[in-house]
């Protein structure tokens, strides 16, 4: 993204949001860079969101392959063995993405979320970590806080009853969200 | 996760969505996913860029196909083994009669305005299936249940019709700039580039009576082989100088006022005029000619505030291209907000004016969101609004009556919530739509036409889609494919006769029953005659009343936006949340297990004073994120 101007075509395409959150917003969300890992349910919605608001890239990391499960939450995936056989989840959600926005970067890390330091994770504004065990979100959490600017860090968590997502801000300190799935209330706790 | 027993009556169910847009292609994937596996999805629309940001369904290469086709065919890439029948149709269409939606456990509306909503509350009332109803804008929504006889239906709450302004405040006395906005596009693009026989007069009358237009032939005429560019000068020069002049003279109007001053080209441009014709003719690097005023003037900022000298440049170039383009149009154009040419001159024009009132000037991209009602739209709100649809479809397919909830998804957390289940209340007794109470209407009945009341009354604020009109066993108006011809003349000069003479005169005490066939909907109305109206307030010259909105709506304080989305302040939403009170609007049922409502009371107040001792930081966290929004939002 170049200049510091939207784009006509930006702006026709995302009229209504910018009528939302406004244009300067748009700008920033257009230079910022999102890493996501662990594909599946609510990471899914979320990635359809932040690419469809327009962010200047994604890259996302899941090496598991296409499995029964997988595909149940996932309206990402085509279901064809023909197109996802052979492919990560990364790969498969990486080709679905892109033409959802061509105008955002997506595209495929592989490799173990523990394996990583501060200096790939500096890259990122936001990171988005998932399917993954407690140990390994802490340790990116940790890699995150060394970095010198500003990186958002979310986690998620989702089982029957009770979905969870923690949300650390540098700023701000943690907080964490906690769903009643039966009540269909949002509220929030803090820890 | 859902029950065995859910999972089945899910696969069982046959679902009915209107509308496949912004929260249609949520529901739609949702819907999908949850395991649902009948769909049929009614849209009218055709994709355009515009949509591409939320309704994720579509892509650019899909622009002007339909959306129901569109939806279904993205939907069946990840979900093959699903019906999906989708309708380019209207759903006002007689087709989708009362029995094609008895064909449906339950309908889910997508919709984006009043109208249809009525008339699908009005159909399933009639086939006596329930509808779940929601609405967007932005960050705010809502979902909630409409089930017959159990519950309220849509109407039972009045909803505010949408926002007119007096005549004379677009015609004389702007203060806000959307009565410049209604000026340029509903009277002078009307009058220059639309059908030239108006009901409104673009014309000041001055004090004497004597109008503008009665001295010479009608000014905004173009003469023939009248040079575009002159004409254009001339145009403006009348209207944003002489009427405004005009307008000075009547000393009365602005004895309270700030007056207006009157703007003429000469004053605008003064001695650039003679160089400003040869560059308004060039086009930029020989790109082909884009009919965009702001093309050709190298305006391209659409959030950029113009200068009176640019608008008015604006506004002569638009004028211009039509006239110079665009020639076969004219005089059967309407507004259109994706008509570029038309917005820029739309925006010039009450620019202009908002200048000579002393009116804050606005952006192109802001007057276009006036001008053309547009709605502000993210994905996100949509995606939850569509999963709580679902909720509450699931719960009525499981007759799950005493966990029906309407829940509104708010912009800041009231409460620490950010969705907010509301209990619902049961029907209004005195709601004419469900519960067949019959009106009162005030009218004069030696001076209003029976026209008057169909297009006002019947039309407009009942919302019949295709009335007929008895009094006693006489029938006075029908609307009908098989009518005969001597029907048809018969009800066409019944039309214009005033109510006290029609065959089967209508005076006061008169009881008329108006009917609409399609929607199953009967409403008595008591006519009463009444001498006067007050022109400002009672424009109509008729006053329809009888119709109670219910306590719980005085309680609420709801109101509507435009787009049909009910905000209601969301502390009182909440009412009774509040610690003394036992008598609770929200139940949560934390256990699952049923209480009684003291008990729970107790609970959740206890659970509300637990949060809240954490409170304090969090909601200065959130208050801190969105108050930039917010902010960003007064700055537009």
């Amino acid at each position: 993204m170049d200049g510091e101007e939207l784009t006509e075509h930006e702006t026709a395409l995302y009229d209504r949001q910018i009528r939302v959150w406004g244009a300067d917003a748009q700008r920033r969300l257009s230079k910022s860079h999102v890493l996501i890992s662990g594909l599946k349910g609510t990471v899914i919605e979320f990635c359809k969101n932040i690419v469809l608001a327009g962010v200047g890239s994604v890259t996302l990391i899941d090496d598991r392959v296409v499995t029964e499960d997988l595909l149940a939450a996932n309206f990402l995936i085509p279901h064809d063995e023909n197109v996802y056989a052979g492919k990560s989840l990364a790969e498969l959600c990486c080709d679905s993405l892109k033409d959802f926005n061509p105008m955002v970067r997506v595209s495929v890390q592989k490799g173990d979320l523990s394996s990583f330091s501060v200096d790939f994770f500096e890259k990122f504004d936001v990171v988005v970590v998932s399917s993954c065990s407690l140990s390994t979100k802490k340790l990116v959490n940790e890699e995150c806080r060394k970095a010198s600017k500003r990186i958002a860090f979310y986690t998620h968590f989702h089982s029957d009853f009770v979905a969870e997502a923690l949300i650390r801000l540098v700023q701000f300190g943690v907080f964490r969200i906690n769903e009643k799935h039966k009540n269909g209330d949002l509220r929030f706790l803090k820890r | 996760m859902a029950s065995e027993q859910q999972l089945s009556t899910i696969k069982g169910s046959k679902v009915l969505m209107v509308g496949a847009g912004g929260i249609g292609c949520e529901l739609l994937k949702t819907l999908a996913l949850s395991g649902f596996q009948d769909i049929h999805i009614i849209d009218m629309d055709t994709i355009e860029v515009s949509n591409l940001n939320r309704q994720f369904l579509f892509r650019q290469s899909h622009v002007g196909q339909s959306k129901a086709k569109v939806a279904r065919d993205a939907i069946l890439k990840f979900r093959p083994g699903i019906s999906i029948t989708p309708y380019h149709a209207n759903v006002k269409d007689p087709d989708f009669s009362v029995d094609f939606f008895k064909q449906f456990n339950v309908v889910l509306n997508g919709l984006d305005n009043l109208d249809a909503r009525r008339h699908v509350n009005r159909l399933c009332l009639a086939a006596g299936v329930p509808l779940v109803e929601s609405g967007t804008t932005g960050f705010l929504g809502q979902v909630t249940v409409h089930v017959k006889g159990r519950t309220e239906c849509y109407e039972c709450q009045p909803k505010p019709a949408p926002k007119t302004y007096p005549v004379c405040t677009i015609t004389n006395t702007p203060s806000k700039f959307v009565h410049c906005i209604v000026w340029a596009k509903d009277l002078l693009f009307a009058k220059l580039f639309g059908d030239k026989n108006q009901e409104h007069d673009l014309n000041v009358h001055s004090k004497d009576g004597s109008s503008s237009s009665k001295q010479t032939k009608d000014v905004f005429e173009r003469e023939k082989e009248e040079n575009i560019e002159q004409y254009g000068k001339r145009i403006y020069d009348h209207v944003f100088g002489y009427n405004i002049e005009l307008a000075l003279s009547n000393e009365e109007t602005w004895r309270n006022r700030n007056k207006p001053r009157p703007i003429y080209v000469r004053d605008v441009f003064s001695s650039e005029l003679a160089s400003q014709n040869g560059n308004l003719h060039k086009c930029l690097n020989g790109d082909p000619p884009s009919l965009s005023a702001t093309a050709s003037l190298g305006l391209k900022n659409p959030q950029d505030l113009w200068s009176l000298k640019e608008n008015s440049k604006v506004f002569l170039e638009a004028l211009k291209l039509f006239f110079s383009k665009r020639e076969e149009e004219i005089g059967n154009l309407s507004f259109d907000k994706d008509d570029q040419l038309a917005v820029e001159f739309v925006t010039a024009a009450a620019n202009i004016r908002a200048s000579s009132f002393g009116i804050p000037l606005h952006s192109l991209f802001e007057a276009k969101g006036i001008a053309g009602n547009i709605v502000h739209a993210v994905a996100t709100t949509n995606a939850i609004i569509a999963g709580l649809i679902v909720i509450e479809a699931i719960k009525v397919l499981q007759h799950d009556v005493k966990n029906y909830r309407m829940t509104y998804c708010l912009e800041h957390p009231s409460r620490k919530m950010l969705l907010m289940p509301v209990e619902l209340s049961e029907p209004n007794k005195s709601c004419y739509v469900c519960s067949e109470t019959p009106l009162d209407l005030e009218i004069n009945t030696h001076r209003s036409k029976l026209r008057d009341v169909v297009d006002k009354i019947v039309k407009t604020k009942l919302g019949m889609n295709l009335p007929l009109i008895m009094h006693g066993s006489a029938l006075l108006y029908e609307v009908g494919d098989d009518l005969e011809e001597d029907e048809v003349a018969n009800y066409a000069a019944n039309l214009e006769k005033v109510l006290s003479k029609l065959p089967a005169s209508v005076t006061s005490g008169t009881i008329l029953t108006v009917e609409d066939l399609q929607q199953e909907l009967k409403c008595s109305i008591n006519i009463k005659h009444r001498e006067e109206f007050d022109e400002e307030k009672e424009s109509d010259g008729m006053i329809l009343s009888g119709w109670t909105p219910p306590r719980s709506a005085e309680k609420n304080g709801n109101t509507t936006v435009d787009n049909e989305v009910s905000t209601s302040s969301a502390s009182k939403a909440v009412p009774l949340v509040a610690e003394d009170d036992d008598d609770l609007q929200i139940i949560p049922t934390i256990t699952g297990k049923k209480r009684k409502l003291s008990k729970v009371s107790n609970e959740t107040k206890n659970k509300r004073k637990a949060a809240e001792l954490h409170s304090k930081n969090d909601v200065v966290m959130l208050d801190d994120d969105n108050s930039d929004m917010s902010k960003k939002k007064r700055e537009q």
